[in-house]
């Protein structure tokens, strides 16, 4: 536990000495602001659990701007030889995976927790249900959550962030749009029902939807966990492999 | 100290090492000598843990690297060949961070961060952020790092490569001091390093171990007493077979 506190500090360090982190989180807040106030209809709407009006964008800027934040963790660690350094420390490669990780991941953290005047001015305006916005919060995250490790997974195959960031907002648009209601319509004009389930599972709506409704269904947990971990295991397995 | 058995690593039908075997006792500094692509940087990854063999294998202070890896790496203190840093960090931010890894906390990492910038003279640029350093303290920083947790072991990988003549000489008597008390193996292409720092060296070529001895003894295998003379005969195959 102490070396991925180690490695998270570093990381975060990292993250917030250079603009990286500042410039993503200001994009975050102001678009996500401006699409709530703008498209979202905040005001006209009275959506007070902020699930259409806020919550709504959220998969279509962490698909653009998840990959940007964990784009470097292991591409920049092999342009710059720094693997070889962290390969020949006294630690398990998993602990530096999951201390990577992790400071991807508070960085996004950090990016939602600032959005915290919208709540306090549904409260103020109206009688929201918190637990359903907190809910809608969590799945935001998640949502989050899975670009991210997606994101790690194909840093640790290319040592070019370019790279990296053009196939993970490829593989996270992917997921976003293969769920989205227009596209299902349209699908669903092929009569192909297996093709059209599977794509509905595979992408992010269903399970990010259910949350903002305020559901906690266990299938949802079980998709977001699994795609985290099978993508941080492929990330050691990739690493373990470039150094066999 | 450090026993190297049958050491291999082949890629494919390719043989970067092949059957390498020797010894290093504590006290003793073993210059690893050879031409480029001669297998000197893969053996010295395996010995620290950084890549797999593919047979044989490497003890540190008695610590087998492929069954208790991480017993053998916290016995080695390691300098990578291009001494690869991270760029966003200070030095001093740098080295509290391996401090870290390498388990030392309180007093302990204080006393060892500022006695491993003392013995690399980085007082000047302790401060400073490392992508502003020259390639000099950009080594020394590499080189702080590997002397930290005053390892029994040092596995440096071209300690003097891009260093003015001042800073080799430093690094030079720096290696003959160490070399007192702790076990140490440093390649190099300067055969002047052989005399300057050398209790013994090894040639490789090729994978294999083709001269091994004190400075003396493999000077004695020449009629015109040259180590120059001794490499060319040994490695020129490979050159000539190269440029073939």
């Amino acid at each position: 536990m102490k070396h991925i506190w180690t490695i998270l500090k570093r990381e975060l360090v990292s993250y917030f000495t250079q603009p990286t982190a500042y410039a993503i989180i200001l994009i975050f807040l102001v678009i996500s602001l401006f699409f709530n106030f703008a498209f979202g209809s905040f005001m006209l709407a009275g959506d007070a659990n902020l699930e259409w009006s806020f919550l709504f964008w959220h998969p279509w800027l962490y698909m653009l701007l998840a990959p940007a934040v964990s784009m470097k963790l292991w591409s920049d660690e092999q342009r710059n030889g720094t693997l070889e350094l962290l390969g020949t420390f006294p630690i398990p490669p998993w602990t530096a995976i999951i201390g990577k990780y992790l400071a991807a991941a508070t960085v996004w953290l950090l990016a939602l927790v600032l959005t915290f005047p919208l709540i306090i001015t549904v409260n103020y305006l109206g009688e929201p249900d918190n637990w359903r916005i907190f809910s809608g919060y969590l799945g935001s995250y998640l949502t989050c959550c899975v670009f991210l490790a997606i994101t790690m997974l194909v840093s640790a195959c290319t040592r070019d962030q370019v790279v990296c960031l053009i196939v993970s907002v490829a593989v996270c648009t992917f997921m976003v749009i293969c769920g989205y209601e227009a596209a299902i319509r349209e699908l669903a004009k092929f009569r192909l029902d297996f093709l059209l389930e599977a794509l509905t599972a595979l992408g992010v709506w269903d399970h990010f939807r259910s949350l903002t409704r305020g559901l906690f269904r266990y299938q949802d947990m079980v998709w977001f966990g699994s795609i985290i971990i099978t993508c941080l295991l492929g990330t050691s397995a990739i690493l373990s492999a470039k150094r066999a | 100290m450090i026993e190297v058995e049958n050491l291999t690593k082949n890629f494919g039908a390719k043989y970067a090492v092949n059957d390498l075997s020797f010894t290093v006792k504590p006290g003793e500094v073993l210059g690893f000598l050879g031409p480029n692509g001669a297998g000197k940087s893969t053996t010295m990854r395996m010995i620290t843990g950084f890549i797999t063999p593919s047979s044989g294998d490497a003890k540190v202070c008695g610590h087998s690297i492929i069954d208790e890896p991480y017993l053998a790496k916290a016995k080695i203190g390691y300098l990578p060949e291009s001494a690869p840093l991270y760029n966003d960090m200070t030095v001093v931010g740098f080295l509290k961070f391996c401090a870290d890894v390498r388990n030392l906390s309180g007093s302990a990492k204080k006393e060892a961060v500022e006695r491993a910038i003392e013995t690399c003279f980085l007082q000047n640029v302790a401060k400073q952020s490392i992508d502003t350093l020259s390639k000099g303290y950009r080594h020394r920083t590499c080189l702080a790092q590997s002397l930290l947790h005053d390892p029994d072991v040092l596995i440096l990988d071209e300690p003097t490569d891009g260093l003015d003549p001042n800073q080799k000489h430093e690094v030079r008597q720096l290696i003959k001091r160490l070399g007192q008390t702790k076990t140490i193996l440093f390649s190099t292409h300067i055969l002047e390093e052989v005399d300057a720092s050398c209790t013994r060296a090894v040639i490789v070529d090729r994978g294999r171990i083709v001269a091994d001895g004190t400075p003396d003894e493999l000077k004695k295998q020449m009629p015109s007493g040259s180590l120059h003379d001794l490499f060319r005969q040994l490695t020129t195959h490979d050159s000539a077979h190269s440029a073939a």
